[in-house]
């Protein structure tokens, strides 16, 4: 018996409207418990970022979809829109990729950090005391003044300093981060990745982190996610994954980041993703796989236990990389 | 089999889609076209033939669109409307057009102050309604179709030169445009086999919603009796005289022509807009 | 901000002097002798020829008479009709309020059913969408006068419900006589402003914050109005500028097809008759509105994108 999740995402299946080959999430099953963090990795066109916005219910246009995501035990899929937007309110929140292009221009900070509270029927007045507090917590100067800035007028990192606050104003339970730090400059991304954990785990909050980052991932993450063309290849935690990937796109995937400690190059996984387009009829990653068998071509491995981690590869109990 | 099936498919997204209304609205245009340059030989009447007698004479099988209130055949002055409501167009179009795009593109290539001059020069005159310039020049040189077609073409000069010179802009800064320029080629070569490729379909798309615009403003100028003088007839001229009639309850000599100038004016926009919507895809 | 519309100001002033010397140059310059054409037709001996010339300073220098005018423009003095032999200032104010109820009429039906239809043109994709479209497309090409016969023949002349032709008097009287005529001028530029209003909340609807609110649990209703028609303001106010100032000179078409005695109407007779003086002073108070109706969008749109400040173009 396992206890029950924060976040519970079962067999997760999402079909474009426009007939593309395969579909953008094939039996995404995942889990985040209370004040866990989880990192989802993969690389762009993986669903990584379809999955983390499945968790608000938020769908591709007539996409089709099966499975189940169930936060705190309930079905944000199967919600009727008023219970919904109460979940999106008061017990999930995103922090989005790009600030600039999430926090509409033409309104204020106060606005936009407020927005969620006061839809939910917080006083103006109550809910601004509580934005100036948040503002003030995420490391933004003179917060009550910053209230009635416009975002044009804040830095990239700035604003996502902003975005955070605004997540946490309805006081989630679980924080959605989709590529929170890709679209800062280096310098401050370690800043906000700083203030986002510092913040969840003062909060309690429990976490998924989807990135293209392993090292940012593991960085930041109890245990991790690997996903490659709409299906989760790997799971591990994050010390495990980077001692004994079991997936070979999990290996190659460590051995294309550079490292300064290490004498040899980075070597990159050769080819490229799988477009939606093309739909392999065995393992995915195989055309890429310098383990490839014969049968990795013909059928498709299941996750399945492996040494107490999950690994969705035929020869898994063969390969250990390191 | 599959490949009928494919094709009826292929069909009914062409009915449905943006393809059929272009098809159409060129047939419309083509129609057009075709009865103001064979009026002599398809209108069943003299245009001007007086009959008193017949004045406000219902449909008929003799006058399929009744006759005026001088007894003349509505369809017989319809046809030959759509000669001067065509004929206007075309020199404001034209004119508009060639002088729009030598304005853009010398404010494009020459940039400076020559630019800047050029530009104030375009925001001055699209500060003017076309109409009010067409006004104007009716009350200095007196009515008839010369003041107000002028007026037009002067009005509709920043429409064109604006946009080509917006585009000239952007073009001229372009990688391949400059490569040009470091080869050695005179800019007037450049302008005219690698800028104007490039700028001539936006154009056309702009000059064809024009052509609808300024078949409209001409024939209001009609209708007010500033612009083609009896007893030519025109499609606006019509609507102001068909309009007394209205209240004796002859409504055909002031609708139909009226029915005219609104498809003509929506199949120009319709084609229009396509060549905008495909200029659109091709740069996406 | 202050130099921003010190510089507005000053390029407002620029527009409609040049404006002014445009209208009253070619005036000058028009063919014929003016002192011939203020006799209207009765036999000009050289004597009253003269009279008329020293009357209208036709004898100064194009300078001095355009100096005179223009002082005179600047006081409240337009100059005498030839036609009506009454001061322009007098003639125009009779008729402005007819003109101004008019144009506020057809203000208030452009931005309300623009605004609507194109907002449920981009809400409702699929077949309202398409509707909307043909409808749109078929306004935006219905002229005024066109518009003004398809109204009479249904509304006055078969259904009896409004008046086709007069002012009216009192409030409901004026409404009941106006209707038509607002509709008629309404239907191009209403359909303009549906079209673009229908583009710019698509593309705010397209924007990234727009899924980002909703993800945070605001109501779909709220969405759409903080975020996408809020977003959408900016080319919709820049059109109802130009549309409402351009509404003006459309006046003088519907206020000749209803018989409305309104300034548009003046002017169109004005013209038939060579009437300048008036001719010049309607003119340019066309293009003041137009100017003042541009003059006010650029102070708007600060007001509406925080981003574009004072400074732009």
């Amino acid at each position: 018996m396992r206890e029950s999740a924060l976040l519970e995402i079962e067999g997760l299946t999402v079909r474009l409207a426009s007939g593309a080959a395969r579909p953008v999430l094939d039996g995404v099953s995942l889990r985040v418990a209370e004040g866990e963090t989880v990192g989802l990795v993969g690389e762009s066109g993986s669903g990584k970022s379809v999955t983390g916005r499945s968790v608000l219910g938020l769908m591709p246009d007539g996409a089709e979809v099966t499975g189940s995501v169930r936060v705190a035990g309930r079905d944000v899929l199967a919600l009727p829109p008023a219970r919904l937007r109460e979940v999106r309110r008061r017990e999930v929140a995103m922090v989005f990729q790009d600030p600039r292009a999430s926090i509409n221009p033409v309104r204020r900070i106060g606005d936009f950090v407020t927005e969620g509270l006061r839809a939910g029927g917080t006083p103006m007045r109550a809910a601004l005391k509580a934005a100036e507090e948040l503002l003030e917590s995420v490391g933004i100067e003179q917060p009550r003044r910053a209230l009635r800035r416009f975002p044009h007028e804040f830095s990239g990192g700035m604003l996502q300093r902003v975005m955070i606050a605004g997540a946490l104003a309805g006081g989630p339970r679980l924080l959605l981060a989709d590529e929170p730090t890709t679209a800062l400059d280096v310098t401050t991304q370690a800043e906000v990745i700083s203030i986002l954990t510092r913040l969840q785990a003062e909060r309690g909050t429990g976490m998924l982190f989807v990135t293209h980052d392993l090292d940012l991932a593991a960085a930041v993450c109890d245990r991790i996610y690997v996903m490659y063309a709409g299906r989760i290849v790997e799971e591990q935690t994050t010390d495990g994954l980077f001692a004994h990937p079991r997936h070979p796109y999990t290996a190659g995937l460590l051995a294309a980041t550079p490292r300064l400690e290490s004498d040899e190059p980075p070597r990159g996984v050769p080819g490229r993703p799988v477009s939606l387009a093309e739909d392999p009829e065995g393992c995915a990653f195989a055309a890429r796989c310098r383990f490839a068998a014969p049968g990795c071509a013909a059928e498709r491995p299941p996750l399945r236990p492996v040494d107490g981690v999950s690994v969705a590869c035929l020869r898994a109990e063969e390969l250990v990389h390191d | 089999m599959t490949a009928v099936a494919l094709r009826r498919r292929r069909m009914l997204r062409r009915l449905h889609g943006g393809d059929a209304l272009q098809t159409a609205a060129l047939i419309v245009l083509a129609v057009i076209v075709l009865v103001a340059a064979l009026a002599p030989w398809i209108a069943p009447h003299d245009p001007n033939g007086l009959d008193l007698s017949a004045a406000l004479g219902g449909a008929s099988g003799d006058h399929p669109l009744g006759t005026d209130e001088s007894g003349r055949d509505v369809l017989s002055r319809m046809i030959y409307g759509a000669r001067t409501g065509l004929l206007g167009p075309l020199v404001v179009v034209a004119v508009s057009t060639v002088l729009g795009a030598v304005v853009g593109v010398t404010a494009a290539w020459c940039g400076g102050w020559v630019d800047a001059l050029l530009s104030r020069a375009m925001d001055l005159v699209f500060a003017l309604p076309g109409l009010l310039l067409a006004i104007v020049l009716v009350a200095v040189f007196g009515p008839g179709l010369t003041a107000p077609i002028a007026a037009m073409s002067i009005a509709y000069v920043p429409y064109v030169g604006r946009l080509v010179r917006n585009v000239a802009v952007q073009e001229a800064t372009r990688p391949y445009i400059q490569s040009y320029r470091v080869q050695g080629w005179s800019g007037w070569t450049i302008c005219l086999r690698h800028l104007a490729p490039n700028i001539a379909p936006l154009v056309l798309a702009q000059s064809a919603m024009n052509f609808g615009y300024s078949l409209m403003d001409l024939a209001a100028l009609s209708f007010l009796g500033f612009g083609v003088q009896p007893p030519d007839s025109d499609w606006g001229a019509m609507i102001n005289n068909g309009a007394s009639a209205l209240l004796q309850g002859a409504v055909l000599p002031a609708l139909a022509p009226g029915a005219a100038i609104v498809v003509a004016v929506v199949a120009f926009g319709i084609v229009g807009e396509g060549v905008a919507d495909r200029v659109a895809k091709r740069e996406a | 901000m202050a130099l921003f519309l010190l510089k507005r100001l000053a390029g407002m002033v620029a527009t409609l002097f040049a404006t002014a010397l445009a209208v009253f140059g070619s005036i000058y310059l028009a063919p014929g002798d003016p002192a011939v054409f203020l006799m209207k037709g009765r036999p000009a001996t050289p004597e009253t020829l003269a009279a008329i010339r020293a009357q209208y300073h036709l004898n100064d220098p194009f300078a001095v008479q355009f100096g005179k005018w223009l002082g005179g423009v600047l006081t409240g003095d337009f100059g005498r009709s030839v036609q009506f032999r009454q001061d322009v200032g007098g003639l125009i104010a009779a008729r402005l309020p007819t003109t101004l109820w008019l144009v506020a009429y057809a203000a208030l039906l452009i931005l309300v059913a623009g605004l609507a239809v194109g907002a449920v043109a981009a809400l409702r994709r699929g077949v309202a969408d398409r509707i909307v479209l043909v409808g749109t497309g078929v306004a935006t090409a219905t002229p005024a006068f066109v518009a003004a016969i398809g109204l009479i023949t249904v509304f006055s002349v078969k259904l009896h419900w409004f008046p086709a032709f007069g002012n009216g008097t009192g409030f409901g009287g004026r409404i009941t006589h106006l209707t038509l005529p607002a509709v008629a001028l309404a239907l191009t530029f209403a359909g303009l402003l549906a079209r673009v209003t229908r583009s710019s909340m698509l593309e705010a609807l397209a924007r990234e914050h727009v899924e980002v609110a909703r993800s945070r649990g605001v109501p779909g209703a709220t969405v759409v109005r903080r975020h996408v028609l809020r977003n959408s303001l900016g080319p919709i106010s820049t059109v109802t500028g130009t549309v409402v100032a351009g509404l003006l000179v459309s006046t003088s078409i519907v206020e000749t097809a209803f018989g409305l005695s309104g300034v548009g109407q003046l002017l169109v007779s004005s013209v038939t008759v060579k009437d300048f003086p008036v001719v010049q002073a309607v003119s340019l108070l066309v293009v003041f509105a137009f100017v003042l109706a541009n003059l006010l969008v650029d102070l708007v749109q600060p007001l509406i994108d925080p981003r574009v400040k004072g400074a732009a173009r």
